[in-house]
C-alpha cells in the first residue's frame, strides 16, 4: 500500500522526530493521518504502518482497538458527531443527538445508505463554553440547535 | 480565533494577547514582550529558573494542581540519558476548554514557556502531546513551531545563546486515559495508554526510559510572565500557596458561558453571578461542578468560598481543571450522574478490574434508576460501589469516576428517591430517552 507524496514526506519527518531508535512512537499519529487520508484502516494499512515503524502487525493492530478515532470500517462521508458530556447536556446535546439520529435515519456508529453520512455520539470535545457542540470530520460547531444542524446537513448534501 | 467576550473582572496574565490581530504570529508575539523572559532565563541558571517558579507558587493547571516548581526540580540535574520536555495538550476533561485557545490565540507563549522549562530542568527536545480531535491545532502548532525554526526561536544555538532545542507535535486518536500522564508515556512510545506504576515517576523515568518533565498547555503558558515579571509578582495575584491566575470555563446553565482568566482564590458565586452574566432564565443555582467532571460536585449553599487549591479540597472537593460547570434547578441528578458515569464506563482503559468493571456496573444502575427501575438498596449500594474503587486503581481514573458519583448520591438524596417505585422522572426531560 502507497500514499500520497505528502504523506510519505510528512511520515518521514514523523519518524526523523522521535529518538533514535523510537520508530514505534509514530505508530498513532502515522495511523491517524494515514485514515485521514485513505478514510479508515484496513489490514493493509496496518501492514504498512508497521513496516514502516519496525513492528508488527499485532502491535498495530492493538493500538487501533484502543482509540476511538481510528476506525476498522469505512465512515460516512461527512462523520457527524454529537458531543452529550456535561456541560453539552447541560444545553439540550442529549436532545440535539436524538434529532440527528431521527434526521440521518441511523443509529450511533451507523453509516446512511448512501455512504454520505456517519453519525457518532462523543465524549467531552472541548468546545463547553459553546455547548452544545457538533464536530463534523474535524470542523468545530459550535451553539447549535436542531435548526442550525439541519441547515449543516443540507448544505453538505447540496455539496455531494 | 476562537474567543468569546471578555470580562472586565478579568486579569489577563496568560490570556492577554487574546482577540489581539494576528495573535498566534510571531510578530505580534515578539511586539507584545514575547521572548524577552526567554532572553532573561539564559541569564539565569537552572536553579535560578527553578527557584523563581516555586516562588510563583504555580499549580499544575491539568487539574492534580502539583506545585511546578517542585516537579520541575525533581528531574535529576545530570543523567546519562538525554531528557525531555513533553507537554499535555489531551485536554479532554469534560467542562474544560482552556488550552484549545491558549494555542489557538497564542502559540508562540507556550514554545516560549517550553524553551524556558528545557533551559531549566537541561532537556533539548519536546512534544506537545495533542489530542487528536484537536486535529486543526496540530497543523496551527505546526505551523507556529516553522515559524520559530524560520526565525531562529528554535533549533540549533536559539538566537545566538547557545542553546539548542527541537520540539515537534505528536498527535493522540481519541482516549481520555491518555491525559494520565504515565498512559500519555506509553501512548507517545506507540502503545495503548496504560498507566504506569509509580514510583518511579516520570521526572526519573519517563518517556523511552529518560528523565522527563510533563506539563499542562496553560502551566507552561504562564511561565515567560514568571520569568519576566517575576514569581512574586505571579503568586501576589492569588493566595497563598496558590499562585497567579487560572482560566476558568464557564459552562451549562448561565448567561454568559465562556472561558474567563481570573485570580485564583475568586469567588465562586461573583464567578457565576458578576463574570458568567447571572443564571440563564432567572432559575435558581442547584448545583456546581468546580473543575471538571472528577471533581465532587457543590451544592449552592456550599458555593461561597474562594476557588483555591487548599480551600476546594477543605470542603472534599478539588479545584481540578478549570471547568467549571453550574447546573440550575431543574437538573435531575439522576441524569446528571448517569452521563457522568457513562463517560468513565466508556473511557476506562480495563487495566485495574475495579475501573473497568465498576463503571459499567454503575452506568447500569444509574440507567436503571433513572429509568424508574430503581430499588430503595440502590441509593447506599451505588456509594458503596463506588467507595470500593478509590484508591484500588493505577492511576486516577477510578477515583474520578467514583468521587463525583458519591457526592452526587450524598448530597441529592431527595433526586434518587423522586424515581423510586417506577416513578417517572419528575424533571422536565422526563420524555427524553437516555441513550445507553
Amino acid at each position: 500500500m502507497t500514499f500520497s507524496p505528502e504523506l510519505e514526506a510528512r511520515f518521514a519527518k514523523l519518524l526523523e522526530s522521535y529518538p533514535p531508535g523510537r520508530t514505534r512512537s509514530a505508530v498513532v499519529p502515522m495511523l491517524l493521518y494515514a485514515q485521514d487520508e485513505v478514510g479508515h484502516i484496513s489490514n493493509e494499512l496496518i501492514e504498512e504502518v508497521a513496516r514502516l515503524c519496525k513492528v508488527t502487525p499485532l502491535q498495530v493492530d492493538e493500538v487501533v482497538g484502543y482509540y476511538s478515532m481510528l476506525h476498522r470500517k469505512p465512515l460516512g462521508k461527512y462523520h457527524v458527531q454529537v458531543c452529550t458530556n456535561i456541560s453539552c447536556l447541560l444545553r439540550g446535546g442529549e436532545e440535539l443527538y436524538e434529532h440527528a439520529s431521527k434526521q440521518l435515519g441511523i443509529a450511533n456508529k451507523q453509516v446512511t445508505a448512501d455512504g454520505q453520512f456517519s453519525l457518532e455520539e462523543v465524549e467531552c470535545i472541548g468546545a463547553c463554553s459553546w455547548a452544545p457542540a457538533v464536530q463534523i470530520n474535524y470542523d468545530f460547531h459550535h451553539l447549535v440547535t436542531p435548526e442550525k444542524l439541519d441547515a449543516l446537513v443540507a448544505e453538505l448534501r447540496k455539496a455531494q | 480565533m476562537l474567543y468569546n467576550e471578555p470580562s472586565p473582572l478579568e486579569v489577563k496574565v496568560v490570556t492577554k494577547r487574546f482577540g489581539m490581530p494576528n495573535s498566534h504570529s510571531l510578530d505580534a508575539y515578539l511586539a507584545t514582550d514575547g521572548f524577552k523572559a526567554f532572553f532573561k532565563a539564559m541569564q539565569m541558571t537552572p536553579e535560578q529558573i527553578v527557584e523563581e517558579v516555586k516562588i510563583s507558587a504555580l499549580r499544575g493547571r491539568g487539574g492534580a494542581g502539583f506545585p511546578a516548581g517542585m516537579k520541575w526540580s525533581f528531574v535529576p540535574r545530570t543523567s546519562p540519558k538525554p531528557k525531555y520536555v513533553i507537554i499535555n495538550a489531551d485536554e479532554s476533561e469534560p467542562g474544560t476548554c482552556k488550552d484549545r485557545l491558549l494555542m489557538e490565540n497564542d502559540p508562540h507563549q507556550l514554545i516560549e514557556g517550553i524553551l524556558i522549562a528545557g533551559r531549566a530542568v537541561d532537556a533539548h527536545k519536546g512534544y506537545i502531546y495533542i489530542r487528536g480531535e484537536y486535529r486543526y491545532l496540530i497543523e496551527h502548532m505546526d505551523r507556529a513551531i516553522a515559524e520559530a525554526y524560520g526565525r531562529g526561536y528554535l533549533g540549533k544555538n536559539i538566537q545566538g545563546t547557545g542553546f539548542d532545542f527541537d520540539l515537534y507535535t505528536h498527535s493522540g486518536a481519541g482516549a481520555y486515559e491518555c491525559g494520565e500522564e504515565t498512559a500519555l508515556l506509553d501512548s507517545i512510545e506507540g502503545k495503548r495508554g496504560i498507566p504506569r506504576m509509580k514510583p518511579p515517576f516520570p521526572a526519573v523515568v519517563g518517556a523511552w526510559q529518560s528523565p522527563t518533565l510533563l506539563n499542562n498547555v496553560e502551566t507552561l503558558s504562564a511561565v515567560p510572565a514568571i520569568i519576566r515579571d517575576g514569581g512574586a509578582a505571579f503568586a501576589a495575584l492569588g493566595t497563598p500557596k496558590n499562585g497567579g491566575t487560572r482560566m476558568i470555563c464557564l459552562s451549562g446553565h448561565i448567561n454568559k458561558p465562556g472561558v474567563y482568566e481570573l485570580p485564583v482564590g475568586f469567588n465562586l458565586l461573583r464567578m457565576i453571578h458578576e463574570v458568567g452574566g447571572g443564571m440563564r432564565n432567572g432559575k435558581k443555582l442547584k448545583a456546581v461542578v468546580p473543575g471538571g467532571s472528577s471533581c465532587p460536585i457543590l451544592k449552592a449553599e456550599e458555593c461561597d468560598i474562594p476557588m483555591d487549591f487548599d480551600t476546594l479540597a477543605k470542603i472534599k472537593s478539588m479545584l481540578g481543571s478549570g471547568g467549571t460547570v453550574i447546573l440550575d434547578e431543574d437538573t435531575c441528578m439522576v441524569r446528571f450522574a448517569l452521563r457522568i458515569m457513562k463517560f468513565y464506563a466508556h473511557e476506562s482503559c480495563g487495566w485495574c478490574i475495579p475501573c473497568r468493571e465498576g463503571t459499567t456496573w454503575l452506568k447500569r444502575m444509574l440507567e436503571r434508576f433513572h429509568s424508574g427501575m430503581g430499588q430503595k438498596s440502590d441509593i447506599p449500594m451505588i456509594g458503596e460501589l463506588s467507595k470500593n474503587m478509590l484508591g484500588r486503581t493505577f492511576c486516577a481514573l477510578g477515583d474520578a469516576a467514583a468521587m463525583p458519583t458519591i457526592s452526587i448520591v450524598e448530597k441529592f438524596p431527595e433526586d434518587f428517591e423522586a424515581h423510586l417505585n417506577g416513578q417517572p422522572c419528575p424533571y422536565a426531560h422526563a420524555a427524553e430517552p437516555v441513550f445507553a
